[in-house]
């Protein structure tokens, strides 16, 4: 187990080694950012002077060097434009963006898993058919265009929901959050339906898949010879057999979500993460988009890091070792 | 005579496909006493098994029962409701499947498997039916039973699951133990002493059993009464030492005249000509015809109806093999 958690960490870390790289060349190759941050009307000499100060005269092996000495030590630059440390930029969006993912996740699993449950069970019911064809529907529908249409919907035509921003937070251990307000609830619940819909048609469609063929193994047909109520049988056999994969999805799907839910958060102007990478994409902030990324890794591979910790209490013929597979 | 435990009459499964309807289980009388064992005998594709899930009615589309009355303690099964099945399966009647492998849940600790297979049944705390499970485990050979409990399906030797699931179908006394092929998966040394074991906990406990197997050397070690199955019905029924030292049938014959277990030292052993036929491709008549050595005109014509003998033996051939003559 130790010697299993060492290695995926010096994995990790190899990851974030190659991302650093290929993230801090292709931003490198975007454009100069001095044109956008300094004015026309400054002087030649003060503008030598800023470029200076930014480092941007210098060879891009030795930019790239400096930014990684300086990661190491947890500093990822200072914004350009905002002047401040990229990492609290970020970190400061970060809970909007992560109370967003939780309850769309939640949305999908609580949704998703009991309908494709439903329809694994009975593939050929009329219900099943029209749940799997909603999923195609989930799946190929636009984010964008989803999007605008929950605020046609629930805003313009019913007038029920807001339609944009992030309502009232109240602080619990000093991070903000809306979840625990009804205002803060409101604003919510448009965005986190719309990241929840492609991912609860995922999950219908692997549970329902799971289901089926879990359903034809000899361990539900020994169940039922020990009388054991249909009940059981799916709540406990079956379900503990699929919740593997469902699980893994979850994980990168928390993950990519949480990165890069982009889209919604322009749609719905929730101040979150995604928001935040766009406008300093559209500034050249150099710093805060390769902080961004860097970030963006990070947590991708803690996640999957994760998983693969709960893969092993969920399936009891999971160990860890420190031997690759 | 006591009354039967178990009465099967006219079982009729088949097979659906685009094509029609195929028996594989075509007219199966069966009786079972209670405390005895009875050898179900016959080669892949004669129905035994099908015929095994039928008697619980655990036969899944495309399969289906088409007729027949199940007798157990007099009780019509076919005409049980799903609930009333339910609650026999596991608790009167309990099966033991052919592959440890496959039937245990592979995420689940083996107290839990066993446990639920009590609470399902009655009202029992979980610190009841856990002493009741790890009592079981003993009863069936397996030591440490606490620490058993909490492990799970992959830490346990083929040989020892399936003395799990046959601790497992103990667990409630139930009258009848439905056993498929159930040492067949495992070694020779492993599976004489399962078979040992099972013979002793059925007298033990006065649990009948239906054993189902293609291996005539278990029954020969097991059993009390055996039936010869053939192309989806019974050929030949009665003790195993009437059937076995005193075969009718040509096809029981052929089984015995072809089992390395059965035959004296030295000998050669014979086959018996051809293959079973398929589901879909039964010849008119005994289906046995196209194999026999013995077949007359007449079996192409009329299936042989079953002759019943005053000791509650029968068969079902039209020229079948000379009484005295030795296998």
């Amino acid at each position: 187990m130790t010697a299993y958690i060492l290695q995926r960490l010096i994995q990790s870390a190899l990851v974030l080694l190659a991302v650093s790289i290929v993230v801090f060349l292709a931003v490198y190759g975007i454009g100069d950012p001095i044109e956008l941050l300094v004015p026309p009307q400054v002087s030649a000499a003060e503008r030598t002077a800023m470029i200076q100060r930014l480092g941007l005269d210098l060879p891009v092996w030795q930019q790239y060097l400096g930014f990684l000495g300086k990661a190491l030590k947890g500093d990822l630059g200072f914004s350009f434009v905002h002047g401040v440390p990229a990492v609290d930029l970020i970190l400061a969006r970060l809970p909007a963006t992560f109370e967003l993912v939780l309850l769309a996740m939640s949305l999908a699993a609580v949704i998703g898993i009991p309908l494709g449950l439903l329809a694994g069970l009975n593939p050929e019911s009329r219900p099943s058919r029209a749940i799997m064809a909603g999923t195609i529907l989930g799946f190929s529908l636009p984010s964008f265009w989803k999007g605008m249409m929950l605020i046609l919907l629930f805003s313009v035509f019913l007038g029920w929901l807001p339609t944009a921003g992030r309502g009232e937070t109240v602080s619990v251990l000093g991070i903000p959050t809306s979840l625990l307000t009804l205002d803060g609830l409101k604003h919510l619940a448009l965005p986190a339906l719309n990241l929840a819909i492609p991912n609860m048609a995922l999950m219908i469609r692997l549970v329902a898949a799971g289901t089926t063929e879990a359903m034809t193994q000899d361990y539900v047909k020994y169940a039922r010879a020990k009388g054991v109520r249909r009940k059981r049988i799916v709540g406990r056999h079956v379900l503990r057999n699929i919740l593997i994969p469902v699980v893994t999805v979850a994980g990168m799907e928390f993950g990519s979500l949480v990165a890069f839910s982009t889209i919604t958060e322009t749609v719905f102007a929730w101040p979150g993460m995604g928001k935040l990478l766009i406008d300093s994409i559209y500034q050249l902030d150099r710093p805060l988009v390769v902080a961004y990324v860097m970030l963006a890794t990070f947590l991708f591979v803690a996640v999957n890091f994760l998983v693969d910790i709960l893969y092993a209490a969920l399936d009891p013929r999971v160990k860890l070792t420190g031997e690759m597979a | 005579m006591t009354s039967p435990l178990l009465e099967v009459r006219g079982l009729r499964t088949v097979f659906h496909d685009l094509a029609g309807a195929w028996p594989a289980v075509d007219g199966v009388d069966l009786v079972v006493q209670p405390g005895e064992i009875v050898g179900l005998v016959g080669e892949s594709g004669s129905g035994k098994s099908v015929t095994g899930f039928s008697l619980v009615q655990l036969i899944d589309a495309p399969g289906e029962i088409v007729s027949g009355d199940i007798l157990f303690k007099g009780e019509d099964l076919r005409q049980a409701t799903e609930e009333r099945l339910r609650g026999l399966r596991g608790d009167r009647i309990a099966m033991i499947f052919q592959d440890p492998l496959m039937t245990l849940n592979p995420v689940l600790t083996i107290g839990e498997q066993m446990c639920e297979a009590i609470q399902e049944h009655r009202p029992c705390s979980m610190q009841e039916a856990l002493e009741e499970a790890s009592r079981a485990l003993s009863r069936v050979g397996i030591s440490s039973p606490g620490t058993r409990l909490k492990q799970y399906p992959h830490e346990f030797s083929g040989g020892m699951r399936q003395r799990v699931a046959i601790a497992t179908a103990l667990l409630n006394r139930p009258d009848l133990i439905i056993a498929d092929e159930p040492t067949t998966a495992l070694d020779v040394t492993i599976q004489s002493q399962i078979l040992f074991e099972v013979q002793k906990l059925s007298r033990e406990t006065g649990t009948a059993v239906l054993w189902i197997t293609h291996d005539l050397a278990v029954v020969a070690e097991l059993a009390d009464r055996v039936a010869v199955m053939y192309a989806g019905r019974i050929v030949e029924t009665g003790t195993v030492d009437d059937v076995l030292d005193r075969p009718r049938h040509p096809y029981t014959l052929g089984l015995l005249g072809s089992s390395a277990a059965m035959v004296a030292p030295g000998e050669r052993l014979r086959q018996i000509n051809g293959a079973a036929p398929s589901i879909d491709a039964r010849p008119s008549g005994c289906p046995f015809r196209p194999r026999c050595e013995r077949a007359m005109p007449a079996c192409t014509q009329i299936d042989p109806p079953p002759q019943v003998m005053s000791s509650g033996r029968s068969y079902r051939c039209h020229n079948p093999v000379p009484e005295g003559h030795a296998p």
